[in-house]
């Protein structure tokens, strides 16, 4: 281990241990991880959207547009990224309190634009593939098999349990009716289908949370305290002729 | 030491044949505009070279170039490799409105045959992907619902809501707030502002805040994006003017934390910490660190309020709060809390979409059940498969 990748081991291992302080309680080493890491972050996050938005989308297109207007005397389709360009300033306006407003414009078109553009994914994903998902099943399967046809019961309850989950879930998030007499029952059924699935998601995540801490820990046993600082308390014993 | 001699021999005896014949060039090269797309793309097929089949000269790839003029300099795009019936080859580089011209080089061990340029080509953007007209369909008619009843609503119609249990505690947290004189923390996810579930949230924001303001408590929003914190600044405001106290809105309590995802946790986490806000609302998109916020928020004694429609994040929710919004919840608050034709009348015409889904699936099932038994309905297999199917 060269003496860069020692010093940057060290500063991450005690970072990390500094984040994992707060297990006991709010204390300095904690606070001053967290504001180090909230403005390295966030430092970072101007220079990853410059780099990774800024320069590509608006910057770029809009230097190659001039080239060509300049060689060519052509204006070509890159030129309209000035429209994103120019909302994107009206952002700053924020600064001036008597321009204010201006800003609006900008916030106006992301949200606008955000809410049409997932219109289309949302009812695509959530609700068109939904349907088709469930409209193909049925709930008595009938197979082919050896001996003639016959009942195929375990896709059979697979798929009633499938159909019945989905109506129910869908008729709980009917708003427009009191959920009373069979609405009310079928909605509570629905309610009973989601959060069987959320445990059996809770139970799944946790797992992946765990793997994650014992990643973490991992690193401070075998990234940190063997190479960091056992080997090299190991090394001074050796040269003292202690071990 | 003789051993060399004899190899290259042997070699160039087996190589033999080859000597003296040309590699025949790939045939039938065409090149169009890839259909249905969004432009910047263009599609070549072509057949192998004759010698493929033959095997008399091997032919290792075929090489794809690309011109402006068909002969012009050409630049290398890129190669398949050979030992197939068929070809195909997209340029997804072409710049939309541009001719090219396009060559397919067969390329052999010692000898390279062109085929004859083929273009010229355009790339183009469609308008219209008739594949997906039944999305069209869907959207037509959802809107059509939603512009329906909010005209309904607006005319004075009483549109009904069913009660969502936890809005009903939005007034009793911020009611404890203020008896404690504490701090509501209000905490709108970490998706940027073109995020459907950031724009409910911000919306939900503009009703509890009107809120806090009527109860004089505190309001704190950190927001991981600074498009998000321009629009709930813009939000908040607007609602202390609504409630007639604009001189206690405080700008910088509505504060960007930073983009980064762990590191907005670890702002926050120190926020509640500090500040230990009576009540906590997280709205909005949330992925890992909803368990994070959620835990830390209970540590603190915060009555606390979720909505997401992340279903991996919901059972984190739903175990460590107080209420949880689920799913299409956090869509129906700000119309359940504000009680605005607009927003009711979007909510009670999307649940007239809903009703259409269900039948859908009901007659779907059905016929999926009676073809079980040879029965058909509407010529299901086709039918259904129009409808529903996106490409």
């Amino acid at each position: 281990m060269d003496g860069l990748t020692l010093l940057g081991t060290w500063i991450a291992a005690l970072l990390t241990l500094c984040i994992l302080s707060f297990l006991y309680k709010d204390n300095p080493f904690y606070k001053f991880a967290e504001y180090l890491f909230v403005g390295v972050s966030a430092g970072f996050w101007i220079a990853y959207n410059y780099h990774n938005l800024l320069l590509p989308n608006l910057i770029d297109p809009l230097k190659g547009a001039f080239v060509v207007l300049l060689l060519e005397g052509r204006l070509d389709f890159r030129w309209l990224t000035i429209i994103a360009g120019l909302l994107g300033v009206t952002m700053l306006f924020r600064f001036f309190p008597k321009a204010a407003w201006v800003s609006r414009y900008g916030i106006a078109f992301s949200v606008g634009l955000g809410a049409g553009l997932m219109f289309i994914v949302y009812l695509q994903a959530n609700c068109i593939y939904q349907i088709w998902g469930t409209v193909k099943l049925s709930p008595v399967v009938i197979t082919e098999g050896p001996g003639g046809q016959h009942f195929d019961w375990p896709t059979s309850v697979s798929n009633t349990l499938l159909i019945v989950g989905v109506v129910s879930a869908l008729v709980y998030f009917y708003f427009s009716k009191e959920h009373k007499g069979v609405l009310g029952s079928t909605a509570r059924l629905g309610i009973w289908f989601l959060m069987v699935s959320f445990g059996a998601a809770f139970g799944y995540t946790v797992m992946a949370r765990i793997s994650l801490l014992i990643g973490r820990m991992e690193f401070l046993i075998d990234g940190w305290l063997r190479p960091a600082v056992i080997a090299p308390i190991q090394g001074a014993l050796a040269s003292l002729g202690l071990l | 030491m003789k051993s060399v001699p004899l190899g290259v021999f042997i070699i160039m005896a087996l190589a033999a044949p080859a000597f003296g014949q040309m590699l025949q060039a790939a045939e039938g090269v065409t090149a169009r505009d890839t259909p249905l797309d969004a432009g910047s793309s263009i599609t070549l097929t072509w057949q192998p070279s004759p010698d493929e089949a033959g095997r008399k000269v091997q032919v290792l790839a075929y090489e794809v170039w690309r011109a402006t003029r068909a002969a012009g300099e050409y630049e290398r795009l890129g190669e398949v490799e050979s030992g197939k019936e068929n070809y195909e080859f997209t340029d997804e580089e072409a710049e939309n409105g541009v001719e090219y011209f396009y060559k397919v080089r067969a390329r052999g061990e010692r000898m390279s045959t062109d085929a004859a340029p083929a273009g010229p080509v355009k790339a183009t953007a469609e308008w219209f992907h008739p594949d997906r007209l039944n999305m069209l369909v869907a959207s037509v008619v959802l809107a059509a619902f939603v512009l329906y009843f909010i005209s309904q609503a607006r005319a004075g119609k009483e549109l009904f809501i069913r009660r969502i249990a936890g809005l009903e505690a939005v007034q009793e947290a911020v009611g404890r707030a203020t008896e404690m004189g504490k701090p509501v923390l209000y905490v709108p996810g970490i998706a940027d502002i073109d995020d459907i579930q950031t724009i409910a949230a911000v919306t939900i924001l503009g009703r509890v805040a009107t809120m806090i303001a009527e109860y004089d408590a505190a309001l704190l929003v950190p927001c991981s994006r600074s498009l998000v914190m321009s629009t709930a600044q813009e939000v908040v405001k607007e609602a202390y003017l609504e409630a007639g106290r604009p001189d206690a809105y405080r700008r910088e309590n509505v504060r960007y934390l930073t983009d980064d995802q762990f590191g907005y946790v670890a702002g926050v986490d120190g926020i509640m910490l500090r500040e230990k806000p009576a009540a906590n609302f997280y709205l909005g998109t949330f992925y890992a660190e909803s368990l994070i916020l959620a835990e830390t928020g209970h540590s603190v004694g915060a009555i606390q309020i979720a909505g997401t429609a992340m279903p991996s994040q919901l059972p984190f929710f739903i175990a460590a709060c107080d209420y949880t919004l689920i799913g299409e919840e956090l869509f129906a608050a700000s119309a359940y809390l504000s009680r605005e034709p607009r927003l009711l009348g979007s909510l009670v015409g999307q649940d007239l979409g809903k009703v259409i889904i269900l039948i859908s699936i009901i007659v779907g099932v059905v016929t999926a059940f009676l073809a079980q038994f040879g029965f058909e309905l509407f010529g299901r297999s086709i039918a259904l498969e129009q409808l529903f199917v996106v490409k």
